[in-house]
């Protein structure tokens, strides 16, 4: 017998869905779009199966939309990530993320020598590498990669 | 953006109220005035440019030959120090942040020279300061007016910056200055040979930097067959606490050390050069021989340094 095609988590009316998030970084998306912060019904489904990132995790956030620049912020995390804007049940536009040029808070500095990790400096990189994401710090010039990779 | 005549900056305005934090900061051009201005003063080194200003040195760790020539370069400019040579001589020993010693520093001068062991902190200080900032050496990151008297000392030598060989040899791995020098004299296509031991060879990234600009570099274990070929060779020492096998140093370390009967079959041209301190790297036999220049670059760091502080507080 054929299974029923059913939804992993449930649809939503109106508001955001991030689709094709890496499983382990789905509370780090969470963190950094400040998603425990807002009063929206969020809904969110992890370990899920994908061709293309083997699990991925997927969040609907009712009654919410994102400005690019928000969004992009999860390119560190998620540069897979596909967002479908939902209005009345339907997608009414795709949008993917895009790695920015400069990354301004967010990650940490790997160097334990770098002054953002003796003091209170909001660090600050260039993006060097958009594939696999590698970020030069603006204050130590050292290299973190997406290996080393720690979000605040 | 082209600048007709009446737009162009003057020399004494291109620099003037930017700090100094990385040799990245310079363009092409400004590098290049900085090296002429360090000619004038190696021949007039005496000029009161600096009266009435008080520069602050601040020296978070210590530091012989930068400060020294930092110190000695101002006081031939007619300018005031304040300052110390010692962390535990200001009140960052009572806790203080780099933060509020700059800001209060900030309003007692009209320029910082900073060494700090913090990577990063001569940027941040000069975020924070309303004067500019000279990085007087940022931990194992920058340290960019060792880099351009390191340039001085080369064109002074060579005539010519362009198509040079240069050898660096020793600590590649862990040393600032070769790092800073590999980045700045990638502009004016060098071919550069590194020798190291395998455990301090010259870091990927650089490696990766010069591929994409498609200039030559070769790595080799040992120098002695290759000499002849050098232009420059930049000696840095080969520090026993680097390696983690004691054995393995043990094994390199009469390798990376330059004695005088290695020079036989060198360019006439061929110059030596060193940061300093030299411990055992160098024979003291070399010292003698007129490819020896690693004092002669310690004291183009006055003339160097002098044309950095008036470039940057704009007064020639």
């Amino acid at each position: 017998m054929k299974e029923p095609k059913q939804l992993s988590v449930s649809a939503i009316q109106n508001g955001t869905v991030i689709d094709h998030i890496p499983a382990n970084n789905l509370f780090k998306v969470i963190q950094i779009l400040r998603l425990d912060h807002i009063d929206s019904q969020i809904t969110f489904g992890t370990n899920l199966e994908s061709k293309k990132l083997g699990r991925k995790a997927i969040i609907k956030i009712s009654d919410k939309y994102f400005e690019d620049d928000d969004i992009n912020r999860i390119a560190l995390v998620a540069p897979d990530a596909k967002l479908n804007i939902i209005r009345d049940y339907e997608v009414v536009e795709k949008k993917v993320v895009v790695v920015p040029d400069f990354i301004v808070g967010i990650a940490k500095c790997v160097n334990p020598k770098c002054i953002t990790n003796f003091e209170h400096v909001t660090t600050r990189f260039k993006v060097v590498s958009k594939k696999n994401v590698s970020l030069k710090c603006y204050y130590c010039e050292k290299i973190t990669n997406q290996e080393n990779m720690q979000i605040f | 953006m082209i600048l007709n005549n009446a737009e162009k900056p003057n020399r004494a305005t291109i620099m003037k109220n930017r700090s100094l934090v990385s040799i990245d900061d310079l363009t092409t051009d400004e590098v290049l005035r900085i090296l002429d201005l360090a000619g004038e003063f190696e021949i007039n080194p005496v000029q009161k440019l600096l009266d009435g200003k008080v520069i602050a040195t601040l020296f978070f760790e210590p530091s012989t030959r930068t400060r020294l020539s930092f110190e000695s370069a101002i006081s031939r400019l007619g300018g005031k120090i304040v300052g110390f040579s010692d962390a535990n001589c200001s009140s960052v020993s009572k806790g203080e942040t780099l933060h509020d010693t700059i800001r209060m520093v900030n309003s007692y001068c009209d320029l910082i020279v900073m060494r700090h062991p913090v990577e990063g902190s001569a940027r941040f200080a000069s975020e924070i300061a309303t004067v500019p900032v000279i990085n007087a050496g940022d931990g194992a990151n920058q340290h960019p007016t060792q880099t351009l008297l390191d340039m001085y000392s080369i064109r002074k030598t060579q005539g010519t910056l362009d198509n040079l060989n240069i050898f660096m040899v020793g600590d590649l791995k862990y040393g600032r200055t070769v790092h800073s020098l590999v980045m700045a004299m990638s502009r004016w296509n060098t071919t550069f040979n590194f020798i190291s031991p395998e455990e301090l060879s010259m870091p990927d990234e650089f490696k990766l930097y010069l591929e994409n600009l498609n200039l030559k570099y070769y790595e080799h274990s040992d120098f002695t067959e290759i000499i002849s070929k050098a232009d420059i060779i930049y000696m840095t020492r080969v520090q026993k606490e680097r390696f983690s096998d004691p054995i393995e140093y043990e094994k390199v370390k009469n390798v990376y050390v330059l004695k005088n009967s290695m020079l036989r079959n060198t360019k006439p041209n061929m110059r030596i050069l060193h940061p300093l301190p030299r411990v055992n790297e160098i024979h003291t036999d070399v010292d003698s021989n007129p490819k020896a220049y690693y004092f002669e670059q310690a004291l183009n760091g006055v003339y160097t340094r002098q044309a950095i502080l008036c470039s940057v507080l704009g007064v020639k």
